[in-house]
């Protein structure tokens, strides 16, 4: 479980979070929608560390994250595993290095033990046979499913995906979701997915948090979106014509 | 001015504390040292030896017609071949350059890797990035340049030669005399310390811009420049400062 306790963020004299209060639950998909410039990539960023809170506390379990040392917070980043929009793949380093460097990194495992485990998580996220590729070499899909493979090697507790879908086609998005949603309940751990990606809400949203100006303007579950009255949420989600009067006639027929 | 100077240098040594911390695992960090040992002294041979064989050549030709019709024995002419090469233009001029080649090159890398989000994957994953990605490159090039400038010097030496002894300025003779005279090993001395300094500048400086780029392709380019000139600014004040120190 990860709890943003009253998160405040300033720019210079831009607020751009006004007191968060989320809890992200375990085993859960928990997910940060909202407009661009809502504030989802600072949240994200502030819960991972990579940003300090103007004033507000960031808690993994019963640990105040920001009340760490240096040391500690190494120490927890090790359960943490990150995907970003871009996949943040290393250029230089094969598929097979980029998922073997927290390996190399950090475990005392043999050779024999990290190529085990790097085989693992290719087959884990349908990549088994690309050791030898190149970021430059595979697709963006496989890249974000390299970069899925990277975050869960060291089996962390806390998964984080910055926008997963981003630059995707639909059918390709939609393997991305139901992996992150399949790793999340096999191994029970806290994922907190960033997206503007309206599928994404509809299909993995366990826990669904909606940013409007800083603020969490709407909590609920993919199930109470559509009897939701947070005009909002309505408007956010079903934004195209196409999928208000998808979601027009669906009611009627419901 | 002031204050923002005092900020990027503030900011400087705050990296700097950050990057001797202790490595997570030495072996990674010994990787990445030897691989960039690799490409700036590997890499930076060609330029090196090309430039060292002009700036001989050139500091020979200057001298032989500046020695012409006077007193002064023409053996001279690689007397002083030697001793400008190794107290200055081997370590000044070499470094130059190389901030040009090395030092673009890792605030360009770095950069690359800040707006990747590479340098925020890292961090996440627990990676000391300062240490990781500045300490290998200070090490190696703290290792390497002195050797490339030791190496340019000889080159130099003998680019003396071949642009005056087959024209005929001074003869063989001559030449080998004028470098066997008048030998100061502090010189070499002078030589390796400028060397050591300069390799730190030229691998801290474009660490720092690349570390802390923000923006786009117009800003990467920008720390690019900045790294160089900066670097080049500050080869040439501490030039000028270690003669100061060291010939006192």
């Amino acid at each position: 479980m990860i709890r943003a306790e009253n998160i405040k963020k300033s720019f210079d004299d831009t607020e751009v979070l006004k007191g968060i209060d989320i809890v992200f639950e375990q085993g859960k998909c928990n997910l940060i929608i909202g407009r661009s410039g809502a504030g989802k990539t600072v949240l994200l960023k502030l819960l991972v560390g990579l940003l300090t809170p103007s004033s507000g506390k960031v808690w993994y379990e019963a640990t105040d994250f920001f009340e760490l040392g240096k040391k500690e917070k190494r120490e927890l980043r090790m359960d943490v595993g990150m995907l970003f929009q871009g996949s943040a793949l290393f250029d230089s380093l094969t598929v097979e290095e980029n998922i073997r460097f927290p390996l190399d990194m950090f475990t005392k495992k043999t050779k024999a033990e990290k190529l085990d485990r790097v085989n693992y998580c290719l087959e884990r996220v349908n990549l088994a046979g690309v050791n030898d590729k190149y970021p430059s070499e595979i697709s963006g899909g496989m890249q974000k499913r390299v970069g899925i493979a990277r975050a869960i090697v060291l089996e962390p507790r806390y998964l984080f995906c910055d926008e997963p879908n981003s630059g995707l086609d639909p059918k390709t998005a939609l393997l991305i979701d139901e992996l992150i949603q399949s790793i999340t309940y096999e191994q029970n751990i806290t994922t907190v997915i960033n997206t503007h990606d309206m599928n994404s809400v509809m299909e993995i949203g366990d826990h669904i948090n909606l940013l409007q100006n800083g603020e969490v303007a709407w909590q609920g579950n993919k199930s109470e979106v559509l009897d939701s009255d947070n005009e909002y949420l309505q408007e956010f989600i079903f934004a195209s014509p196409f999928l208000k009067r998808l979601r027009n006639s669906f009611l009627k027929q419901s | 001015m002031n204050l923002n100077f005092l900020y990027h240098f503030g900011r400087y040594l705050s990296m700097m504390r950050l990057a001797v911390s202790r490595p997570e695992r030495f072996t990674m960090y010994w990787k990445e040292t030897m691989r960039q040992m690799n490409d700036i002294g590997i890499g930076s041979l060609v330029i090196v030896g090309l430039i060292a064989v002009f700036i001989g050549a050139v500091t020979a030709v200057q001298f032989a017609y500046q020695l012409q019709d006077s007193f002064v024995p023409r053996y001279y002419i690689g007397y002083i071949v030697r001793d400008s090469t190794i107290i200055e233009l081997a370590p000044t001029i070499t470094c130059l350059v190389l901030a040009g080649k090395v030092g673009s090159n890792i605030a360009a890398e770095i950069g690359g890797m800040r707006q990747k989000e590479h340098i925020d994957a890292m961090e996440i994953m627990g990676v000391n990035t300062a240490a990781y990605l500045i300490m290998p490159k200070v090490i190696a090039a703290i290792f390497v340049i002195p050797l490339l400038v030791c190496l340019a010097a000889l080159v130099s030496i003998v680019g003396g030669y071949i642009a005056s002894v087959p024209a005929g300025m001074i003869t063989h003779a001559e030449y080998v005399q004028g470098v066997r005279s008048f030998f100061v090993p502090y010189y070499v001395f002078m030589m390796f310390v400028k060397a050591i300094v300069f390799a730190f500048i030229l691998t801290t400086v474009p660490s720092y811009q690349g570390y802390f780029v923000r923006g786009g392709s117009i800003e990467l380019g920008q720390a690019s420049t900045q790294a160089v000139v900066f670097s080049d600014i500050l080869i040439l004040l501490f030039d000028y400062l270690i003669a100061l120190i060291l010939t006192v």
